[in-house]
């Protein structure tokens, strides 16, 4: 019992400290922001802007494009039986808009860029590459976070707000060869629909997990100790937390703003 | 034995001064009480068995460890006694050549020397910078790998890129961990023999830590034995090739016999 006491009670401390310096690495990188009037610094934000929105456009279409063409599908299926489904536009839109877009993008990006982020910097740490950084008096969130950390805050809303726009496409398709729902009456029942407030609900997830996948990925990577194994462990640690954080933070941003704000 | 490679006026104040610095990780101690003084213009030597915190001691130098007590005192001040922004000044005073070399990756050698100038001296114009960097890496003839990745290159050029990154600020002390190893030693030589020349260039202080005797005794005025966490012996290399100290000798013949392998 008290080995399982001790064994919790350091599960949350560690948990506690990692949030701790989660945090002080959000505040350090952005408290520096000035660096970006510095042209290298622009190379290097520009650099992930690229890593983190251009490549990842082939996985966020396939992906965004079938996640419209399931909600379709399976939204179609019900409502086909109570002979309601010519409102299938708001659905997809609404759904891609407000949950759909703003969440699948997460989950690509934590997937590919926030575990990049933390197996990249995992080992300039165990190749000493940080310390070198250091002994040069470069500081890492400035030189290495805040790029990252800025490049994710732009590029997850842009492409958050492309995967929208693909799967509501998707979710069109499928309602006009399924359902035989018009293009024009799918458009204009979404469009009908949909709020200022869920687009601008939709970009304010997409920013909060952006910023969420950086500072996850980079505190991940800069706290990696232990050679491969920890490079390993790191990666798979900023996947689940960011994961994780994800989801809780999108259900509390949804019920601020559509329940509590009414 | 006592250090008397330099005149005993260049003596008075020492650049490097440890005292009683012990340092543990875990429930393995490194340092125990080790007391280690360098002097303005010398190269010291720390020869020592693999894991006997010779890194360690260079790593307390340039502030990336904190002992656990004791004081470290670079350029006759304490790391405790400065602000943050004074132990930044003073690192930039430090040029640190890791033993992988620590070059980043994305950048070339070009950009991975010039990224300290671009970082400190703002004032700068980019024709200035770029006749600073090819000034290093012609120091270390390097000069024709300068848009080369560090993936393209061998490792005895990696670290001669990585000695020009750390000499571009032209430093009063240079920290070397292990230089010469997993090279051949044609190229071992070559850095050994860099290291001379770059001290006769900067005119810089210089610590080599080393396994390496080949090494040990081409570069070093003095040179400095850690056995279990504190300096056994120090002398010029000729004392320390003659000493009569048993762990000395095993080490610097590198015979499976002795005090120091007693235990295993």
């Amino acid at each position: 019992m008290i080995a399982w006491i001790n064994r919790t009670g350091e599960v949350l401390l560690k948990a506690v400290d990692g949030a701790g310096y989660s945090l002080a690495l959000l505040v350090s990188a952005s408290w520096q922001i000035g660096a970006l009037f510095r042209s290298h610094y622009r190379v290097s934000l520009y650099r992930q802007m690229f890593i983190c929105g251009i490549q990842t456009i082939p996985v966020t279409l396939v992906v965004s494009i079938f996640t419209g063409m399931i909600l379709a599908l399976n939204g179609g299926i019900s409502l086909e039986e109570i002979g309601q489904e010519g409102i299938l536009g708001r659905i997809v839109a609404v759904s891609m808009v407000r949950e759909m877009g703003p969440f699948m993008t997460a989950l690509i990006l934590a997937a590919s860029v926030g575990s990049a982020m933390a197996a990249e910097l995992g080992t300039m740490k165990v190749s000493e590459e940080i310390d070198a950084l250091k002994i040069m008096s470069i500081e890492a969130p400035r030189f290495l976070v805040l790029p990252r950390l800025l490049a994710m805050a732009i590029m997850t809303p842009v492409v958050t707000i492309y995967t929208s726009l693909v799967g509501t496409i998707g979710g069109a398709i499928i309602s006009y060869f399924q359902y035989d729902v018009l293009f024009k009456k799918f458009e204009t029942d979404a469009y009908e629909y949909l709020t200022a407030k869920d687009v601008y609900t939709g970009i304010l997830k997409a920013l909060i997990f952006g910023i969420v996948i950086a500072v996850v990925g980079c505190s991940q990577g800069l706290r990696t100790s232990g050679g491969a194994i920890g490079v390993g462990q790191a990666t798979r640690q900023a996947v689940v937390i960011s994961y994780l954080l994800i989801i809780v933070l999108g259900y509390y941003v949804t019920f601020i703003f559509f329940r509590v704000g009414g | 034995m006592t250090a008397t490679a330099l005149p005993e006026t260049e003596r008075v104040v020492p650049l490097v001064d440890l005292a009683g610095v012990s340092k543990s990780f875990g429930d393995f101690q490194v340092l125990r009480g080790l007391d280690l003084r360098i002097f303005p213009g010398e190269t010291l030597v720390i020869i020592g068995r693999s894991g006997t915190g010779k890194s360690v001691t260079i790593r307390h130098i340039v502030g990336l460890l904190t002992p656990d007590s004791g004081t470290v005192r670079v350029f006759d001040r304490e790391y405790s006694e400065l602000s943050w922004w004074q132990r930044r000044k003073q690192s930039l005073r430090m040029g640190y050549l890791f033993q992988s070399g620590a070059l980043l990756n994305w950048m070339t050698v070009g950009e991975n020397v010039e990224l300290p100038v671009l970082e400190h001296c703002r004032s700068m114009s980019a024709e200035e910078r770029h006749d600073r960097v090819m000034e290093k890496l012609r120091l270390v003839e390097m000069e024709n790998a300068v848009d080369k990745y560090p993936s393209e290159i061998s490792g005895g050029m990696k670290k001669r890129a990585a000695l020009a990154r750390a000499i571009v600020l032209d430093p009063e002390i240079i920290l070397y961990d292990e230089p010469t190893s997993g090279l051949d030693p044609v190229i071992a030589n070559t850095i050994n023999e860099l290291i001379n020349h770059t001290r006769k260039v900067l005119k810089a202080t210089q610590v080599v830590v080393t396994h390496d005797m080949e090494s040990a005794y081409m570069v070093g005025d003095r040179i400095a034995m850690l056995y279990e966490g504190r300096i056994i012996a120090e002398g010029s290399p000729n004392e320390i090739r003659n000493s009569d100290n048993a762990i000395v000798q095993q080490f610097i013949t590198g015979s499976t016999t002795g005090p120091m392998t007693k235990d295993i």
